[in-house]
């Protein structure tokens, strides 16, 4: 670990008693889904962490609880450091706090993150799916949703394939 | 050979109406801006100086589909676009025909998932496939010139008929 | 199949002004199939006159489901899937994923490979560069810009052909080191590119930078503060071009960037004009990239020796019993990852790219997230485009250099 983290992360866990894990050079933090937004604005406004590079989630299906890891990667200019939030939710009816006060970006990758995951934001002021077409059910890049695979043809099933296939009139 | 002997030098051409019609119509068709993905790039390479497409009388792109009378379908087909694609295609005046360029045009690519038509021919009516991905200029412009010797093959008959 | 609906105002109603409501301005949609927007995007634009008073995005047109789609499949087969996301910039997110799975099963890469890598993300940035370049000028109709560019391009994508044999979607950069050396011809056709392209800068300079209309169509338009950049999550020229120095070349060097000497435009007006200026320098700037990685390039294997993650050459296979299971292993298998996941990132012509690799401890990843630089930069284009003509709106969408596979994934 970087020297110059050392104090930034023993700030974080007095202020939060957050847990910590370290792989390969890199420092991951576990924060409850309500002190999210106060991690977040210590570190941008004390720490001078400006910058929120990536906002995502891990499918850990078919562990139920915690069943989702949001991640906020966190990137400081000044500094140059990197440290990373992780907020275990469970699968039934998961919600993480908004932090579009706190960082912009978030408006946009909360948007995907309910697209994609059910995630929802609370206090998200555009809860709206983002890349999905309007009236999909389901969330793609849950671990349980089907690929959608379609099964290639070769000869010895090309007619049966065939007939399943829509093809579109004139 | 009868007549041509009689008039001699005289610059004049026979040919029949089909032949004039389908002549006119492959030296100035013009494709419709289509470029979803990464075939467009290509599309794009083959439009400009190195690999020339206006030799073959696809001048200018037209970007409105009630101009033009090609539609390359150049790139992935994601189900969110698969009805705009089919409006699109609609709005094409008569006659028209398409091209469906790459490799996720034609069957759904390196793609086989929830978000991708299989072929973009689940859509619209395709006359000519372009393999590769994405292929390569001299591959879309054979393509193309496909796409003319089909019309130069058409009847007036067949047309009347759809 | 899906038909088009009738949208109603009631779902935008929280993002319009009370104007629209009352049909005072207009709501006017520029849809997915536009020459000017940079691929397939929908705006949706209230309109008053032609002053843009409200722009909201539509995106999802391209959704491709790549990184759903990754997760059934192998490591080395993954791969394939990331050159097709921006498809610009295909050596650089090879080297992103790489990059990534190196990091996660801890793979070493001689410095020949390393530098081969530098070599051809840098002549892709270039290329990426070149494309903007041309289809900018095409925009603001200068459409003799995109003849220029494409043929300059044509000439790297024919080095890219030599090497590994496609154009765009090349794959060459694979976990451990490179495909396969490069032929005997590379150095004469790097050397050949670095020898014209300077004086071809200085044409595109001539014809652009001091012009009285693109200045005027440039200047004073779009601009974004720093404080708005990196709330939005903004990186890449967009951000230099705003007045902050970050380059993940220069803050984190990766595959050896610390020895070369290159410097990082940075500007601090923030309009369209400062990006066109940064750019332009940072073609400069890749070539001395280049040719001091061509000088410097060193001798020796283009791939890593561990066996577990890297086939053996096929003369091998008829040789020795262990090249065999290997290969045997790594070609029904694959190979397995610890069960951690790790964040890598490099500097793509749009910004960073990331990438959230999480292992499952089998040979298949459990999460696979790029974390696209277009996404963010698209994000702050409303900001930045209310108050301005829609004409406007073309030339700030052109300089925000936005590719549509990047967003949607």
């Amino acid at each position: 670990m970087d020297k110059k983290l050392e104090p930034i992360i023993k700030a974080v866990q007095n202020k939060f008693s957050a847990a910590f894990e370290e792989f390969r050079g890199e420092v991951h933090l576990f924060i409850e889904p309500d002190q999210i937004v106060d991690a977040l604005t210590l570190l941008r406004d004390e720490h001078s962490f400006e910058l929120l590079s990536a906002l995502t989630a891990v499918d850990y299906h078919p562990q139920t609880s915690p069943r989702f890891h949001v991640i906020y990667q966190m990137t400081s200019i000044s500094k140059n450091l990197s440290v990373q939030l992780r907020v275990p939710l469970s699968g039934d009816n998961p919600k993480v706090p908004t932090v579009t006060r706190v960082f912009s970006m978030a408006l946009w990758r909360e948007r995907e993150l309910l697209d994609m995951f059910g995630i929802e934001a609370e206090g998200h002021p555009d809860p709206r799916r983002i890349l999905m077409p309007e009236g999909t059910d389901g969330y793609p890049l849950r671990r349980d949703f089907p690929l959608g695979y379609e099964e290639p043809q070769f000869t010895f099933n090309f007619d049966e394939i065939d007939l399943g296939k829509p093809y579109a009139k004139e | 050979m009868g007549i041509e002997q009689k008039l001699g030098n005289m610059g004049v051409v026979t040919t029949s109406l089909e032949g004039m019609v389908n002549w006119s119509r492959t030296n100035a068709m013009w494709p419709m801006l289509f470029g979803l993905a990464c075939c467009a790039i290509e599309m794009m390479s083959a439009q400009s100086a190195h690999y020339d497409m206006s030799r073959f009388g696809m001048e200018l792109m037209r970007a409105s589909p009630r101009q033009s009378d090609l539609m390359i379908v150049a790139g992935r087909v994601s189900k969110k676009m698969g009805p705009v694609l089919r409006r699109l295609y609609d709005q094409m005046p008569e006659p028209k025909w398409v091209i469906a360029m790459g490799d996720c045009a034609s069957c759904g690519g390196v793609f086989n998932n929830y978000a991708i038509y299989q072929g973009v021919d689940e859509v619209v009516p395709v006359d000519v496939f372009v393999a590769g991905c994405p292929p390569r200029p001299e591959a879309l412009i054979h393509g193309v010139l496909t796409v003319h010797e089909k019309v130069k093959g058409q009847k007036f008959a067949d047309l009347a008929k759809t | 199949m899906a038909q088009l609906e009738e949208v109603s105002l009631d779902k935008f109603k929280h993002l319009v002004s009370e104007r629209a409501l009352n049909g005072e301005t207009m709501l006017l949609n520029m849809g997915p199939q536009h020459p000017s927007t940079h691929g397939v995007l929908r705006l949706l634009l209230e309109l008053d006159g032609e002053i843009v008073v409200n722009c909201i995005p539509d995106i999802g047109f391209l959704h491709t489901g790549i990184e759903k789609n990754m997760e059934a499949k192998t490591y080395q087969k993954a791969e394939v899937m990331t050159d097709r996301l921006d498809y610009m910039n295909t050596m650089g997110n090879n080297l992103a994923y790489v990059m990534a799975v190196e990091k996660l099963v801890d793979l070493d890469v001689p410095p020949r490979a390393q530098a081969l890598r530098v070599i051809l993300v840098e002549l892709q940035r270039i290329a990426s560069h070149l494309v903007w370049l041309g289809t900018s000028g095409l925009d603001l109709a200068a459409m003799s810009m995109f003849l220029y560019c494409f043929r300059e391009r044509e000439q790297i994508l024919d080095i890219f052909e030599l090497v590994s044999g496609q154009r765009m979607m090349t794959t060459y950069i694979r976990p451990g080191g490179v495909w396969r050396d490069v032929p005997v011809e590379f150095e004469t056709a790097v050397r050949e590119f670095i020898k014209i392209f300077p004086k071809r800068i200085d044409e595109y300079e001539r014809l652009l930078t001091k012009n009285p209309l693109f200045v005027d169509r440039m200047v004073d338009i779009g601009h974004l503060s720093k404080e708005m950049a990196l709330s939005y999550g903004v990186t890449g020229p967009m951000l230099r071009a705003s007045g902050v120095d970050w380059d993940l070349r220069k803050a984190r060097p990766y595959m050896g960037y610390e020895q070369y000497e290159f410097d990082v435009p940075v500007l601090y007006e923030g309009d369209t004009y400062a990006r066109y200026l940064v750019r332009i320098e940072e073609l400069r700037q890749t070539l001395r990239i280049v040719e001091q990685a061509l000088n410097k390039l060193p001798l020796g294997p283009v791939r890593s020796d561990n066996r577990k993650f890297v086939p053996p050459p096929r003369s091998e296979i008829g040789v020795s019993m262990e090249a065999l299971i290997h290969h045997f292993k790594l070609w029904t298998e694959g190979f397995p990852a610890p069960n951690a996941d790790i964040y890598a990132a490099v500097e793509s012509p749009r910004g960073e790219l990331g990438v959230l690799l999480a292992g499952d401890g089998g040979p298949k990843p459990r999460r696979v997230h790029m974390r696209t630089p277009s996404f963010d930069n698209l994000s702050v284009f409303p900001e930045m485009v209310k108050g301005h003509l829609v004409a406007d709106l073309v030339a700030i969408l052109a300089s925000t250099d936005i590719v549509l596979g990047d967003i949607d994934r």
